[in-house]
């Protein structure tokens, strides 16, 4: 494409690493496994989409098989992390002291007393 | 094992991805991908029967088609807020887990359910019980159970019932 698809993708390229790097200070600022998990899976969501778009758009001959990874990225990401969430709630994993609420303990809790 | 519609379809979806990424048609490849996507559906052809829940109707694509763009609108604004708490000095969270109820029945629309809620603002799924959702969610906004579905389930389900049921 022409100089000018190559500046707008570079741009969006460039949008989506930032958002890869807030998502990067997000796990390093973030109290407890479950916020960590939050920050990551959004950032690294969006930011991989943009970059792949900006891809896309300084190479359209390779657009069709960008588009399948965004879209194989869209299910597998939040998967992934609803997998460690699981798992990290399962094993009672220490949540941060600012936690207010966890229905899944009580709910759980009080299924072994009964 | 019989070639019924819950095979061929599984079947054809992945053979066709395989194509797409390949971007040919050669027959070493093609042989390549036949045999893998065979073995993928028969190995795991008792979990499989979720790609067949899919409504082929009218409503349904349109539902798809404006359920996308919900979708990336929501996810849009789930990374500027993330981005404005990471950025702030004191670290604006109320973190805590609550439970949320579905209508969906498919497990298909479930999934695609609990996916959506993760990549949208603030929420995250952390367990499936039946129709019971167990949320985390990095500013609570309300912890009684119709209050937090209408905020974090409602905007999705009504699409993906129209898709899935």
């Amino acid at each position: 494409m022409g100089p000018l698809f190559d500046i707008l993708g570079g741009l969006v390229l460039v949008a989506g690493t930032a958002f890869l790097l807030l998502g990067g200070l997000g796990l390093n600022r973030m109290p407890d496994v479950f916020n960590r998990i939050q920050a990551g899976t959004k950032a690294t969501t969006l930011g991989t989409i943009l970059t792949l778009t900006g891809i896309a758009m300084m190479h359209p001959d390779w657009a069709l098989k960008l588009l399948l990874i965004g879209m194989f990225l869209l299910f597998s990401n939040p998967l992934s992390s609803q997998v460690l969430a699981r798992a990290a709630e399962r094993t009672h994993v220490h949540k941060t002291s600012r936690t207010r609420i966890d229905r899944f303990e009580q709910d759980h809790d009080q299924g072994e007393e009964a | 094992m019989v070639l019924t519609r819950e095979f061929t379809k599984p079947f054809a979806a992945l053979l066709f991805f395989w194509i797409l990424l390949n971007g040919t048609l050669a027959p070493d490849t093609l042989l390549i991908g036949v045999v893998a996507s065979f073995a993928i559906v028969w190995f795991l052809r008792e979990s499989m029967s979720f790609l067949n829940e899919f409504r082929a109707t009218p409503q349904a694509f349109i539902a798809a088609f404006k359920y996308t763009g919900y979708f990336l609108k929501e996810l849009v604004k789930s990374n500027i807020a993330l981005a404005r708490v990471v950025l702030s000095p004191d670290l604006p969270i109320n973190p805590g887990i609550v439970k949320v109820r579905t209508r969906l029945k498919s497990k298909m629309g479930r999934l695609l359910l609990a996916n959506s809620i993760t990549l949208t603002p603030g929420t995250l799924t952390v367990e499936i019980e039946g129709e019971y959702l167990y949320i985390h969610w990095v500013n609570i906004e309300s912890d009684d159970i119709d209050a937090a579905t209408e905020s974090i389930v409602a905007g999705f389900e009504k699409y993906l019932e129209v898709i899935y049921g």
